[in-house]
């Protein structure tokens, strides 16, 4: 059941990413294109919900995703299974999350 | 045409072995286990090797040719260049034997621990159960069932090579059969088997197996349809 759960979760995610990955490197090319300025960038996304709802749903979908490829990698190549893996992955999606938005709240706050 | 075969049979046991050459003469339409049987007639009576029919139906031949995971009964001889040598191992993944036979009970036991026996609601006093040939179960059924457990599909496997718990593609591609068989009783117990680290969730789908398959089935199909299947049953609560 949680394996299911997992692999349905991973499913799930990829579909998020692969729009928000679009978006975002959509983004970057217009940012980067339109010549706008660390400054111009900072007055669009601070206090903008919008931006923040986006990336915060990019940042959780990023932070599940990610543990759960991880996992099989370190069963196969590493031999690490049981609790102390799950244990481990949990961690890592923790550090992923705390980490993806601390920048996110940094560009909006 | 005669030619002359250069043949690389591996020869030994499960502690130790080597290939060892032989010159065989042969003819046109041979396949590799012609050339395996010539060798055995002519040179080494005592090569062991498993086969049963001959045409691609037992699935008993299976050996790794040239490196790569065949039944020798559907391995034409003129597919090989002219004076090339060509090996003939015991097929990977499995505990040798002697010589190109290997222990593959583990194989079969994973078709048991897949729930890979059919269980049906009804007796033998009662009447045939109708299954539609057009049905769209059927069609499903029919893509995967001509599977002849040669295990091909098995020993070409990464996964199996890497994560010896897993079921493999032939134990979930005969339960994908019978989770689509509009008769099957044991279903709910069959997808809480196959799902999961050791079952279809594993797989990486590669598809090592549909390449190497010489029945030209796809496993990677059938597991794609467990996980779908098995999700749909994780989120219906049934799993």
């Amino acid at each position: 059941m949680i394996q299911t759960t997992l692999w349905l979760a991973q499913r799930v995610t990829a579909a998020v990413l692969a729009v928000c990955v679009f978006v975002h490197l959509a983004t970057i090319i217009y940012a980067v294109q339109g010549g706008l300025t660390a400054a111009e960038i900072l007055g669009r996304t601070r206090g903008n919900a919008a931006w923040l709802a986006f990336y915060s749903v990019f940042v959780v979908a990023a932070a599940i995703h990610a543990p759960i490829g991880l996992r099989p990698v370190l069963g196969e190549w590493l031999r690490w299974r049981g609790p102390s893996r799950e244990l481990a992955l949990g961690l890592f999606a923790m550090i992923l999350l705390f980490l993806g938005m601390r920048a996110v709240l940094a560009v909006f706050a | 045409m005669a030619t002359t075969f250069t043949m690389r049979v591996f020869r030994g046991g499960p502690e130790a072995g080597d290939f060892k050459e032989y010159r065989v003469e042969g003819g046109e339409g041979m396949v590799v286990l012609d050339v395996i049987h010539r060798i055995q007639a002519t040179q080494a009576q005592d090569l062991a090797c498993r086969w049963n029919c001959k045409a691609g139906k037992c699935g008993s031949c299976s050996a790794e040719i040239n490196g790569k995971p065949r039944l020798m009964c559907m391995t034409r001889m003129d597919t090989f260049k002219e004076g090339e040598p060509i090996s003939v191992a015991p097929i990977r993944t499995f505990p040798i034997i002697r010589d190109l036979v290997t222990d593959m009970r583990e194989f079969f036991d994973k078709w048991a621990r897949a729930q890979g026996q059919f269980k049906g609601a009804r007796t033998k006093a009662d009447d045939f159960e109708r299954v539609v040939p057009e049905s769209p179960e059927r069609k499903a059924v029919d893509a995967g069932i001509e599977c002849i457990g040669c295990a091909v599909c098995y020993s070409a496997c990464h996964v199996v090579a890497a994560n010896p718990a897993y079921l493999g593609p032939a134990a979930l591609n005969r339960a994908w059969t019978l989770v689509k068989d509009t008769r099957e009783t044991k279903n709910p117990e069959r997808l809480r088997a196959v799902a999961g680290d050791a079952g279809c969730h594993a797989c990486h789908t590669h598809m090592d197996c549909t390449e190497r398959c010489p029945k030209r089935l796809s496993p990677t199909a059938a597991i794609a349809g467990l996980k779908r299947a098995t999700a749909r049953a994780a989120l219906k609560g049934d799993l």
